[in-house]
């Protein structure tokens, strides 16, 4: 009988402590979503206000005067095309490299290595290494500079993205093509990129919603500007610099349209992150 | 007869008719066209490798003058005084150091909690649902945590969280001195606060991928004994993933450490170390943002460099532990399967 008795104690501590881990894990996730969803609805009820016409068609104002990001807006799209259309080719041949060269090679092994280091690397340090490389040569801040930061953010992403999607085609497609005479450069290209082309896709917009939202490493590459400019020899104007900058100052309407961008460049990165998803798993599912 | 066909047929119809030489021809260019190919990947391959050694190589010529002036002091040196041109990282590498902290332990019991319930608990249809929600996170912008955490958490957490906190952990005898000094917000604990919220994606996600690497057999052994899930998940999961894990936190710790904006707005930008965590302070990563497109004396730029360098090689050095960790994992887990 007491045997029972403290069979029964240490069972009811086991479930006293197995509900009360679950349910902190419970709690855990409730706070993550609360996070979540804390930040859109002040994004929303911030900036929707700030939202309207005007915003996309001029340019940024002087305090106290009225205005919009358009500038922004532009100098952001060019510079985030810019950087898309020279990291996507080298990171997709990369990618290339590490899948169908570097099963047994040194080489890739530390290339792959210092690739997922450069993915988290301090994005500001990159901003850094751009200025030392690019604007103190060239004498000025400029576009092509806040490209080229970006680019190397990007460039990791797509690389091992690439990477990995052509390791999950399967290895027969490989033989078949090349059991058919194909030489090893069209059996990569034309079939085992084609084969895994929606990844690739998908990791060149999650390369993009990365670089996107990216601030730090374009404070002393891009650094802004107050008019609208296309010239990427001069200094650009980004969202996120702008809205940097704007948030950061003591006038009201600066700070209301610094919530218009956040709510607008959020939900823009947010919405390629979804996309990409969506994308992905339509191709994993057929 | 498109062109496409037209060549097609032509290589059938001529398929038969080749000559050994012809045939070699093909065969010795489709040799050369796959070495170019195999050495232009490579070359692209090698660009990687070229950015890390250019931001070292260049961070390092360009913080050579920093580095001689003040000689390895500069690492403990509590100064940054740009009046008078003297410098040292001590301020910036402990304010960075803390916040990073701080973030770590509140974001790795949150983030195991989120993959406990993740591959645990979760049921099946919302696990996609809730992933993808976690993974959002991740993608915010840092700006919009650091607007969010200036203008929206700071002043909440000045009100309610700080005098909370005060009340409570302040009332400890020397411990209590973490949580003394003006209530106004900012400073380096709401810098860790915010921090975690912006890692807690990185490391839940990690967690939730090793976790479900844990081959079922052991699990449903564990169950099949009588366990309860918080005994399978502590006792069978969590020691068999430890590498994993530990990979992940350190995942976490690099970007805590090199995370910029957020900080940026809300750590305080003050040149000083504090004994409170209600103190403000200063990182490495916020310095350079606020002060590097202002500096003027040549000894200052340098000097904003040589921090850059250090952020660099502190978060290379995590980052690769963390690397190491989780390959040891995946060789495990090849291993096994």
């Amino acid at each position: 009988m007491i045997e029972h008795k403290i069979n029964k104690a240490i069972y009811a501590k086991r479930r006293r402590s197995n509900s009360i881990g679950i349910t902190l894990s419970m709690l855990a996730m409730a706070i993550g979503l609360m996070a979540l969803f804390w930040i859109l609805g002040v994004l929303l009820y911030k900036g929707l206000d700030a939202i309207s016409w005007s915003m996309f068609v001029e340019s940024t104002p002087a305090p106290g005067s009225p205005g919009g990001l358009a500038n922004a807006i532009v100098g952001s799209l060019l510079m985030v095309a810019a950087c898309t259309l020279v990291s996507t080719p080298i990171g997709i041949l990369a990618g290339i490299y590490l899948s169908e060269y570097g099963h047994d090679s040194k080489f890739a092994a530390l290339t792959r290595f210092v690739t997922d280091i450069m993915l988290s690397a301090p994005s500001i340090v990159i901003g850094l290494f751009v200025y030392a490389l690019v604007v103190v040569p060239m004498g000025n801040f400029s576009g092509w500079a806040g490209s080229i930061a970006l680019g190397l953010i990007a460039l990791p992403v797509v690389v091992r993205t690439t990477e990995n999607m052509l390791r999950l085609v399967p290895s027969p497609l490989r033989e078949a093509a090349t059991a058919l005479g194909a030489p090893k450069w069209k059996v990569s290209t034309a079939v085992v990129l084609r084969a895994s082309s929606s990844g690739v896709v998908t990791g060149i917009l999650l390369a993009i919603a990365r670089v996107s939202g990216e601030t730090a490493p374009l404070l002393f590459t891009a650094l802004s500007n107050q008019f609208m400019s296309t010239d990427m020899g001069t200094p650009v104007a980004s969202l996120p610099v702008v809205i940097y900058q704007f948030a950061m100052s003591p006038y009201d309407d600066w700070v209301s349209l610094a919530w218009g961008g956040a709510l607008l460049i959020t939900f823009a990165v947010l919405a390629i992150n979804v996309v990409a998803r969506v994308v992905f798993r339509d191709k994993s599912k057929g | 007869m498109t062109l496409a066909s037209a060549s097609a047929h032509d290589h059938l119809s001529s398929a038969s008719s080749l000559t050994e030489e012809q045939r070699m021809g093909i065969v010795q260019r489709q040799r050369w066209q796959d070495f170019f190919f195999h050495k232009i990947t490579m070359g692209f391959a090698l660009t990687v490798l070229l950015a890390l050694v250019g931001i070292i190589a260049s961070l390092t010529i360009k913080a050579w003058p920093a580095l001689q002036a003040f000689g390895f002091g500069f690492l403990t040196k509590v100064e940054w005084d740009i009046v008078n041109d003297d410098f040292g990282a001590a301020i910036a590498i402990f304010g960075t150091v803390i916040s990073a902290t701080i973030a770590l332990v509140i974001a790795v019991p949150l983030s195991f909690g989120i993959a406990l319930f993740l591959t645990e608990t979760c049921p099946v249809w919302l696990r996609r649902q809730l992933g993808v929600c976690v993974e959002l996170l991740a993608g915010v912008p840092s700006i919009i945590y650091g607007m969010f955490g200036l203008f929206i958490f700071a002043p909440l957490f000045a009100d309610y969280g700080q005098p909370l906190l005060a009340d409570t952990f302040g009332m400890i005898p020397v411990f209590g001195r973490l949580f003394s000094g003006a209530q106004i917000g900012l400073g380096v604990l709401t810098a860790g606060l915010i921090l975690a919220v912006m890692i807690l994606p990185f490391i839940a996600s990690v967690m939730r991928d090793v976790f479900a690497i844990v081959p079922p057999v052991l699990k449903e052994s564990a169950y099949g004994l009588g366990c309860t899930t918080w005994e399978v998940v502590t006792r069978i999961v969590l020691p068999y993933t430890r590498a994993g894990v530990i990979g992940g936190i350190m995942l976490g710790l690099g970007r805590a450490l090199g995370e910029t904006m957020a900080v940026t707005f809300v750590i305080g930008n003050a040149h000083k170390i504090s004994g409170s965590l209600f103190g403000l302070g200063n990182s490495i990563a916020s310095t350079l943002a606020n002060e590097f497109a202002e500096a003027d004396s040549e000894l200052h730029v340098s000097s904003l460099f040589a921090l850059g360098l250090v952020l660099f090689l502190i978060t290379f050095a995590v980052l690769a532990a963390a690397k190491y960790m989780l390959s040891n994992m995946e060789k495990a887990q090849g291993s096994k399967t």
